[in-house]
């Protein structure tokens, strides 16, 4: 079994306000075999963006190593597409120009990446969109450019940072469906990110669940053997899902309230 | 309601000029003010005799030749004033360093009131066009180059990053997100800065030159006649108007990406 995503002991720590470090993660050993779907849980401010940071090659750690592939990361992970949690399309750029910009970057003719835009945008629902500017499409509409804009690179591993978190609870099953049959297609190694546990069990092949912060670590990782192809609202009505939820959710509890408890003492202090 | 403004607002044009003319013209009230009855027209003006003047310029075709230089003068000094706060921004926006060593710098010739420039100038480039182009460059230069400084230290770092994650090379990246995001911000600031190149060119011409409606200004300040002066001025006025019109059509056909408020379709 091939891995595509290792990391070793990695460490990140920032310079803290007014002097001072914080420790967000420490000594995380974590890895994401060849077209496994694994996604990370872990209460708000713990560290889940930092890591993905990490393995994108965005974030140098402050100590540690990751490796793709076997190979040690340095600099920007180009076998990676990033999906950010927050807005990060090109306002200036039309939808389907911003779907074509990684192809434009590699200097790709632009017919054929016109053409390949078009499909792309199709696909995840939004032919004859291409036209439109950002602000002019929903927020549910700029997550799927941005899906689109990501997969069009044909990426083999896939950094998602609680992509659908902002989207309301139909188009969020909507399009977590679209993202399980696009990832059947060509199993690509998947690192999703997201608080949402229902989320991470119905999408996912394991679960890793992490402590509250400072110095997040791992404590629990689930293997998910639910059958596919799933249907993610369906999937979370059967016995299997409920019994699953039941065990990692009573693991993580205490660390959500700890997370809770100590985001609320840094703030007030 | 829009209609009924716009009838308003010409209503009171034209009791302005009423109110002026009326107010000026020796006959129609007795003098309350001056003893003589020809001094309010001597100091005001008056308005049928002004609208005369600029009716013998455009009819006689008098006034096109000085139009066109300070037409000229307004768009060199916009353009290379732009591109020079352009380049200059985007590149001490990107070099921390050269940034912090020149900041003093800037912000005294930002300071400096840049008119006394002027002479300078007609010395370095003469009376023609140039030292007026001279002029308006260093008033747009700052208003450019400040918007487009603060543009590229504002730039969305996760847009920076997708663009980076898309495979984006440095070079690709101050192509394809530096600059259109700067140039946006070149924009935002295009009514002031064409109205700044537009001072300059006036400015300028009036200081010294042999051509522009600056210029004629200043002629006809030289003999007391303070129709014609109103006439330029009036002159001016509806130029920088129409330049003003321009720069918002060219703003709607190149902003088309930027969010407005409230774009609904009434139906
Ligand atoms: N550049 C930085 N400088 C200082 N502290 C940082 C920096 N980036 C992250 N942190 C801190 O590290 C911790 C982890 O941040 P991170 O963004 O990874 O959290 P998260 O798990 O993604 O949270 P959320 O679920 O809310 O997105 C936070 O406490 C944050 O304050
Ligand atoms: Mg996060």
């Amino acid at each position: 079994m091939t891995i595509a995503v290792s990391f070793e002991k990695i460490t990140c720590t920032f310079a803290a306000k007014g002097g001072g470090s914080y420790t967000a993660v420490k000594d995380v050993d974590l890895s994401i075999a060849a077209g496994e779907f694994v996604s990370v849980v872990g209460p708000t401010g713990c560290g889940k963006s930092t890591l993905l940071n990490v393995a994108a090659g965005l974030l140098k750690p402050s100590s540690g190593v990751t490796r793709i592939f076997g190979e040690p990361l340095a600099g920007v992970n180009r076998r990676a597409g990033y999906l950010f949690q927050s807005e990060a399309l090109m306002p200036w750029r039309s939808a389907l120009d911003n779907v074509t910009a990684g192809l434009e970057f590699r200097g790709e003719d632009k017919a054929a990446a016109r053409a390949k835009g078009e499909d792309w945008l199709a696909r995840v629902g939004l032919a004859g969109f291409g036209d439109r500017y950002p602000h002019q499409l929903s927020g549910g509409m700029r997550k799927r450019v941005s899906l689109a804009q990501m997969l069009i690179l044909d990426p083999q591993i896939l950094l998602m940072d609680e992509p659908f978190s902002a989207l309301d609870v139909q188009t969020r099953s909507l399009m977590e469906n679209e993202l399980l049959e696009l990832w059947n297609a060509d199993r690509k190694s998947v690192l999703f990110i997201t608080h949402d546990l229902e989320e991470a069990i119905s999408l996912s092949d394991r679960v890793v669940v992490l402590s509250a912060g400072p110095a997040t670590h791992p404590i629990g990782d689930y293997r998910i053997d639910l059958p596919r192809p799933r249907d993610v609202s369906e999937i979370r009505l059967t016995p299997a899902f409920i019994a699953l939820h039941d065990r990692i959710w009573h693991a993580m509890k205490e660390e959500v309230l700890k997370g809770y408890r100590q985001t609320r003492n840094r703030t007030s202090a | 309601m829009k209609k009924k403004l716009w009838i308003w607002q010409c209503l009171l044009l034209v009791a302005i000029f009423a109110f002026w003319h009326v107010a000026t013209h020796p006959e129609i009230l007795p003098p309350f003010v001056w003893d003589n009855p020809d001094r309010a027209a001597f100091f005001f003006g008056e308005p049928v005799k002004i609208f005369k003047a600029v009716y013998v310029w455009f009819a006689g075709g008098e006034i096109y030749p000085h139009l066109w230089v300070t037409l000229q003068e307004t768009a060199l000094a916009f353009v290379i004033g732009s591109a020079l706060g352009l380049g200059i921004g985007l590149w001490l926006g990107l070099t921390p360093f050269a940034s912090a060593l020149l900041d003093p710098y800037i912000k005294a010739a930002n300071a400096m009131p840049r008119v006394v420039l002027a002479p300078i100038f007609m010395v370095w480039f003469g009376l023609g066009i140039w030292s007026k182009v001279a002029l308006g460059v260093t008033l747009v230069f700052f208003i450019v180059f400040f918007n487009v400084y603060q543009g590229v230290k504002e730039v969305s770092p996760v847009v920076l990053n997708n663009a980076t994650m898309l495979g984006a090379s440095r070079r690709q990246l101050l192509r394809f997100v530096y600059l259109p995001s700067a140039t946006s911000w070149v924009f935002s600031s295009l009514h002031t800065s064409v109205g700044m190149a537009f001072v300059g060119a006036v400015v300028g011409e009036y200081l010294g030159s042999a051509k522009g409606v600056g210029y004629l200004i200043h002629m006809a300040e030289g003999s007391f006649d303070i129709n014609t002066v109103f006439a330029g001025i009036l002159v001016l006025t509806i130029f920088a108007l129409v330049l003003d019109f321009a720069v918002s059509f060219a703003e709607r056909r190149l902003l088309v990406w930027r969010p407005t408020q409230g774009e609904t379709q009434p139906h």
